[in-house]
């Protein structure tokens, strides 16, 4: 019999009891809630039940928080969402990193950054890109409402295993390749819902070198490849990163929890249902150009020809996304105008993130509208006390408060319908960003690139690599 | 919740692949309560030109599929963000089932929640009902829950897999939370033990 995996670790360990055609219920050890989380609670209610474990819960609002003028927010649903999350969080006795609170932030950051998110803990929330925590060795996936309902009353939730998929990245990143660049390739490769029914594991000398917070890019889009979970076996990067944050183990309980985060790695015998490969060296910075994450290919590609798919349904699909984004078959994007940038997101709005961005912009000078939200109000603190706030606002990028801002538009940060826009965000689906948005993912390398020169630009040939 | 047994009903075919829950109900609608109807938002932007001008060739719109109850999509249908209000929308405008060679896995989990039923059928034959369904616009289906069959017009049948404990909850209206607070002495030992082995937590 083969060794186990990382995924079947965490399964195993949390298994109350099992059910008719291979059903388990699962323990849920962190719950993370957001101010879209009203619903859950609203029917919580109406069923007249309490929240089983509120030390397990922790809660800040992210969706719909205004991230300029905040000493003064006008927008009544804002208010409404800000006033529900206090008052549910508060009369169920749970965390809340307030709006006024510098922890506060996008759940998926703040969840690595206060250590509640661990090594070989199962973690959910109502939001689909609840993936990231994957980062750590956790068994980490989004939940509809009525599931949120479900873990605030029992503290579990039934599930069926998932099929296990390794990709294995080795070799060493070219210069301005990211780990945004990793992920936008691998969708392309197996495509939006290659891993449907899947928990992705990541592996490889190229993700053992990556930090935690390029490792957390990575799993965040997981689910943009159909997979609701992704995961990176725990290693002295993940311990190193953990050690000393406010909700992480400490002194004694550290040290037993070192031992059992150290027995987590996939067993070097363990099997997996698929494998899928990348080789480092050969990938680029990426581009996507339709609507959806696998529309990805280098920067110095062109759009493709659906006249040269050979599916008809998945030509329709390319037709539709080439004319919702006003784009030619042949285009080079390399150069092909935008309208403004975003830099932000779970996917990408952490202290590296901002750094590399800001490494771009020094000393030049943002020639469209360009908004740098960072993840949480420590990130942004930690930012600008290094002073790239300074960098950002000196090129004329708008230096924003933390939240998810314009990766889903919900607080008012839009793109106007026909604009492109340069995003570091996750989604480029139709009207993701705002009615009749276009979208073009890429890493904050290329999105800092796309706003210093109006255009999509190979980061590469700007740095001088 | 409505019980589900057998559904006869008119289908709708959505031939567009990867069709995200964005667009089934785009994120500015989802600050509303449930009870605003989200129905009122269901395809928004692909259904209405301008705010109130339906658009013609989108399918919702055309007039032998107004009452459908069923749906029939293509490849990855209800990908991408959580959101349960693509549900609810679906669920509002009258919609019980959808079929698809594929599905976003939280659409998908979401589906059951809400006494709606969603058939995983391979891509061929997918493709061929859609088809029979844009030839021969209003033709109704037949899902045979108990029976695990989808009946096609002319008497064709297709078997289709549903997990038994999903099955069970749509046939009886489960009260999935009720049910899994039964397992309370089950979850209370888990806890004790992991106090035990895992403090930290």
């Amino acid at each position: 019999m083969s060794g186990l995996t990382l995924y079947e670790k965490i399964w195993r360990r949390h298994e109350v009891a099992t059910g008719a055609g291979g059903r388990s219920l699962l323990y849920i050890d962190r719950h993370l809630l957001h101010d879209g989380s009203f619903h859950a609670f609203e029917s919580l209610r109406a069923g007249a039940r309490k929240v089983r474990r509120p030390q397990a819960c922790f809660a800040t609002p992210d969706h719909y928080v205004p991230t300029a003028n905040r000493a003064n927010i006008t927008d009544p649903d804002a208010l409404q969402k800000l006033a529900q999350l206090e008052t549910n969080t508060r009369e169920n006795a749970i965390v809340q990193f307030g709006i006024h609170d510098p922890r506060q932030g996008i759940v998926h950051v703040i969840g690595p950054e206060q250590g509640i998110t661990q090594p070989g803990i199962t973690l959910v929330c109502g939001d689909s890109h609840t993936s990231t925590h994957g980062a750590f060795g956790a068994l980490s996936f989004g939940i509809g409402a009525s599931e949120v309902a479900h873990v605030l009353a029992t503290q579990c939730l039934w599930q069926r295993k998932s099929k296990t998929l390794r990709l294995n990245v080795n070799g060493v990143l070219p210069g301005e390749v990211y780990s945004k660049d990793v992920i936008l390739a691998l969708i392309a490769k197996i495509g939006a819902g290659g891993a449907t029914g899947h928990a992705i594991e990541y592996a490889g000398s190229t993700i053992r070198s990556l930090s935690m917070e390029a490792r957390l890019t990575l799993c965040n889009m997981s689910i943009e490849a159909g997979a609701r979970c992704g995961m990176i076996a725990p290693d002295d990067t993940t311990c190193e990163y953990l050690a000393g944050r406010p909700y992480a183990p400490q002194e004694a309980e550290w040290d037993l929890a070192l031992q059992f985060w150290r027995s987590l790695p996939s067993e070097a015998d363990a099997r997996f249902d698929r494998e899928v490969a990348l080789d480092a060296a050969t990938l680029a910075p990426m581009v996507t150009w339709g609507t959806s994450p696998e529309y990805a290919v280098p920067v110095s590609a062109t759009v493709p020809d659906p006249a040269l798919e050979s599916d008809p349904v998945r030509r329709a699909g390319m037709e539709q996304a080439l004319r919702y984004m006003g784009l030619a078959p042949g285009t080079r994007l390399e150069g092909l105008a935008m309208d403004r940038v975003f830099i932000g997101s779970c996917t990408n709005s952490r202290l590296e993130d901002l750094r590399i961005a800001a490494q771009v912009v020094r000393g030049r000078r943002a020639v469209i509208p360009a908004l740098v939200v960072p993840g949480s109000g420590l990130v942004k603190r930690a930012a600008e006390a290094e002073g790239l706030d300074r960098v950002f606002i000196e090129a004329g990028l708008d230096w924003r408060d933390p939240g998810c801002s314009m990766c889903v538009g919900m607080n008012g940060d839009l793109v106007d319908s026909g604009q492109r826009c340069a995003s570091t965000s996750n989604r480029n689906f139709e009207g993701r960003q705002g009615k009749g948005a276009r979208t073009h993912l890429m890493s904050p390398a290329m999105a800092a690139a796309a706003a210093v020169t109006g255009k999509i630009t190979d980061v590469r040939k700007l740095m001088g690599h | 919740m409505e019980i589900f047994n057998t559904l006869t009903a008119v289908a709708m075919p959505l031939e567009l692949v990867n069709l995200d829950t964005d667009r089934i109900i785009p994120a500015r609608f989802l600050r509303k309560p449930r009870s605003a109807g989200y129905h009122n938002w269901l395809f928004h932007d692909l259904r209405y030109q301008t705010e109130g001008l339906e658009d013609p060739g989108f399918v919702f719109n055309h007039p032998a599929y107004r009452g459908a109850k069923i749906l029939v999509a293509a490849e990855n249908f209800g990908c991408g963000s959580s959101r349960e209000g693509a549900v609810w929308a679906l669920a509002g405008a009258g919609f019980r089932a959808w079929i698809a060679p594929s599905f976003g896995d939280i659409f998908f989990e979401n589906t059951f929640k809400n006494g709606a039923l969603a058939i995983t059928l391979p891509a061929g034959k997918v493709a061929a009902i859609r088809k029979l369904l844009v030839d021969l616009p209003g033709t109704e289906l037949t899902i045979d829950l108990a029976a695990q069959v989808l009946r096609l017009p002319g008497g064709a049948t297709e078997p289709f897999d549903i997990d038994p404990f999903r099955k069970q909850c749509l046939v009886e209206g489960v009260d999935e939370i009720g049910l899994t607070l039964s397992h309370e002495a089950a979850i209370a030992a888990y806890e004790r033990r992991q106090k035990e082995i895992a403090p930290w937590l």
